[in-house]
């Protein structure tokens, strides 16, 4: 069997449905074992590789499973940087495949012939580049198994051509194990006990390793049983669903009032698969100075990274909780949950802005009644992330796939047709007129894929977010900010063969998404909302709670 | 600041040097030497690490290098457990005047002198870093012309080693 051949039943061996990619000289003999597996693996070809590489992300957030890539080398490789690096910051396990060059080319500045493992380097678990055939399907194994156990992340092998043509036998092997999770000892989990016991306002602070490890189960339990509230980073927004009164919703720099309101009464913050990152942390000199920090995640670097934590536990947040939930007993707080009452009731009274116009909170409810629990949420980066971040009802684990760590525009639309296949949901897309404009190209995949994408563009006419920080610390300078473009949203929907509507008002909204709902392939919305709407709260970068600004 | 020493395995393929220079990069951590060689196992290189810091900038080191997939072992190594030598090879001017006090003073430092010419004197030494140091110290009096250091390398003392796991 060729290098290529094995490439590709490797995947399928690895439990590997659906790979995302473009082809190219350097990969053609890989286009080529797809070509005669086309009854076993599907492959679905994007419009750019940067859109491969975000839809191989967005259906590995939405499914759990490892999501692939194959790009050709040069342009093709080089075009997945930027999806690598989001799915690195991210933790999302994702194996990259680039052709390159044979062998004897490499290092001659060769056609098309870039060092992708040296670029990638920085922004991926491990990479290879695989110069021996025999060591090929291995390594593809060992991929696969890097890019999934402990803390997830992405993994690149490159194959040079003369390797994809290499004929050898193949033999499948059972999929390796991966390493175990680390063992936790019974010291740590009496200190936890004790901290938890001896805490009279434990706040449960749940980040991306919850949604990875699927613990929401655990940590709904440990919120009975301690009587404690559940704030959220962004990557863990759906890790328990909203549905549930102890859920408060995001923190930080544009979380929900409550939320970071109620975090600052707090004596005891249990971190569960978090990174303390400065967009959830604000000033971390001044984070949380008066309460103890109990950190339990699976990389052992995150542990007194960012935030120096009273008792770092490595290990599965999953199993990790279960053990410590065995252990507690059910206590009530009643006195904490009063003061969690007052706050969420002084909250109700910070008035929501109201206008006849479409705001951008009365877009999400609008689409978030007429998804279902099961919906996939992707969004792109910018103001309308963080509104959806706010204020959508998130009800599944793995519904919101959106770009935590690196903030890529661009990201979602990709990432929606990645998240659709993988469910087999209609599926949402939240993006902004500068972020659509990133990638929007890949309408042509959603289209030849016939997948019910329903997007829901907030057009503003301005790149939002930027235009806000210029509002707010540099005198209203609105420097490029502006976009002045004339497109024509539904025609250029129309043209890419997708449906286009158009919604001025909350009526008109209502009407479009009741049709997009009822649609077979894509559509977009064109919403028409006010440039000058601003995320709020928001706790300027490096501040604190006191710097909260609420309108 | 305190001066670490971190030794470890990693795996013997080219890149791994990149990679894990580049970590260091990448995460802003200085460095003071790295010295990488092959061990007694071709499939493991051994690395000796010295670096200036505070113990958080040594923790995270170890961490990352942990997390890396080409590094079996990491561990710091503490000076009053370990052996540390450094070597380094120095070109002296040296005229007739000069020539015999520089070579007792290589001689008093226990090093070798292993090429002659008439105006210059290279002169190997292999020791502790400090002592290399006064030692480089006591030449500038005289004229380096050039030298050349290798960093530090580290062996636990007893039957304690860096084992792969
Ligand atoms: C690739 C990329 N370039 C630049 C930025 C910086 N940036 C963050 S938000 C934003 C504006 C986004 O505009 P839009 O998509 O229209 O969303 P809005 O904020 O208007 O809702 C920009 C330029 C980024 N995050 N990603
Ligand atoms: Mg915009």
């Amino acid at each position: 069997m060729t290098g290529a051949d094995i490439i590709i039943e490797t995947l399928i061996e690895q439990g590997t449905e659906v790979v995302f990619g473009y082809p190219g000289g350097q990969a053609i003999n890989i286009y080529d074992a797809i070509y005669k597996r086309a009854d076993r693996i599907k492959h679905v070809l994007t419009a750019h590789e940067q859109g491969a590489a975000h839809a191989a992300d967005g259906y590995a957030r939405a499914s759990g499973k490892v999501g692939v890539v194959i790009a050709t080398s040069g342009p093709g490789a080089t075009n997945l940087v930027t999806g690598i690096a989001n799915a690195y910051l991210d933790s999302i396990p994702v194996v990259a495949i680039t052709g390159n060059v044979p062998c004897s080319l490499i290092g001659r500045d060769s056609f098309q012939e870039v060092d992708i493992v040296g670029i990638t380097m920085p922004i991926v678990k491990h990479n290879y580049c695989v110069k021996d055939v025999t060591k090929l399907a291995d390594t593809i194994r060992e991929a696969f198994k890097i890019a999934k156990e402990g803390r997830p992340g992405p993994v690149l092998i490159d194959v040079p051509k003369d390797v994809q043509i290499a004929d050898i036998p193949f033999e499948n092997k059972p999929i390796l194990p991966e390493k175990p999770d680390p063992i936790v000892s019974e010291t740590d989990l009496n200190a936890a006990i004790e901290m938890i016991n001896a805490s009279k306002r434990p706040y449960i602070y749940c980040g991306g390793g919850v949604v990875s490890k699927d613990a929401g189960k655990e940590v709904e339990e440990l919120a009975e049983l301690i009587d404690a509230p559940v704030g959220f980073s962004m990557m863990g927004l759906a890790a328990i669903p909203h549905s549930n009164p102890r859920a408060l919703g995001m923190i930080g720099m544009h979380g929900k009032y409550s939320a970071i309101k109620i975090k600052s009464k707090s004596d005891l913050i249990i971190a569960l698969g978090v990174r303390f990152s400065d967009r959830a942390t604000g000033n971390k000199n001044a984070y949380m100075p008066n309460a103890k920090i109990l950190h339990i995640d699976i990389d052992p670097a995150e542990l007194d990274k960012n935030i120096n934590s009273t008792l770092g536990i490595v290990g599965n947040v999953k199993s990790v909780i279960a053990a410590i939930n065995k252990r507690l007993e059910k206590t009530e707080r009643p006195y904490w949950q009063n003061e969690i009452e007052n706050i969420k009731a002084l909250e109700r009274t910070i008035p929501e802005h109201k206008s006849d116009m479409l705001t951008p909170y009365k877009v999400v409810d609008t689409v978030a009644a007429a998804a279902k629990p099961t919906t996939p949420i992707a969004t792109d980066v910018g103001q309308h992330q963080m509104w959806v971040a706010q204020r959508y009802p998130f009800e599944g684990a793995r519904t919101l796939i959106s770009s935590g760590g690196l903030g890529t525009m661009g990201f979602g639309l990709g990432a929606a047709i990645g998240a659709c296949m993988a469910t087999n949901e209609r599926t949402v897309l939240f993006t902004g007129d500068g972020s659509f404009g990133m990638n929007l190209n890949e309408l042509a995949t959603a289209v030849s894929q016939k997948l019910p994408i329903v997007i829901v563009l907030m057009n503003n006419g301005v790149l939002g977010m930027v235009r806000q920080w210029q509002t707010m610390f540099f005198n209203k300078h609105y420097s490029q900010t502006t976009l002045e473009r004339k497109t024509d949203f539904v025609k250029l929907a129309e043209a890419f063969g997708a449906k286009g509507m158009r919604a001025n008002t909350p009526s008109e909204l209502e009407e479009c998404v009741k049709k997009a709902f009822a649609s077979d392939g894509p559509v977009v919305i064109d919403c028409y909302i006010d440039k000058d709407e601003r995320v709020l709260p928001m706790i300027p970068p490096g501040g604190t709670m006191d710097d909260l600004v609420v309108e | 600041m305190k001066k670490f020493i971190i030794g470890m395995l990693v795996s013997n393929q080219s890149g791994v040097l990149t990679r894990i220079s580049g970590m260091f990069g990448r995460r802003g951590f200085n460095i003071d030497s790295l010295v990488v060689g092959v061990t007694e196992h071709p499939e493991f290189s051994r690395m000796t690490i010295t670096m200036t810091g505070e113990d958080y900038d040594r923790d995270q080191i170890i961490k990352q290098l942990e997390k890396l997939h080409d590094v079996y072992e990491v561990r710091e190594m503490l000076a009053d457990e370990i052996v540390s030598r450094e070597l380094v090879l120095i070109k002296v001017a040296a005229d007739r005047k000069t020539r015999q006090e520089i070579m007792t003073a290589a001689n008093v430092f226990r090093s070798k002198i292993v090429d002659f010419s008439t105006d210059s004197l290279l002169i190997e030494m292999t020791g502790e870093s400090s002592k290399l140091e006064a030692f480089i110290e006591l030449m500038k009096d005289y004229g380096i012309i050039e030298l050349c250091r290798t960093g530090v390398v580290s062996l636990d003392r007893g039957a304690t080693c860096l084992k792969n796991k």
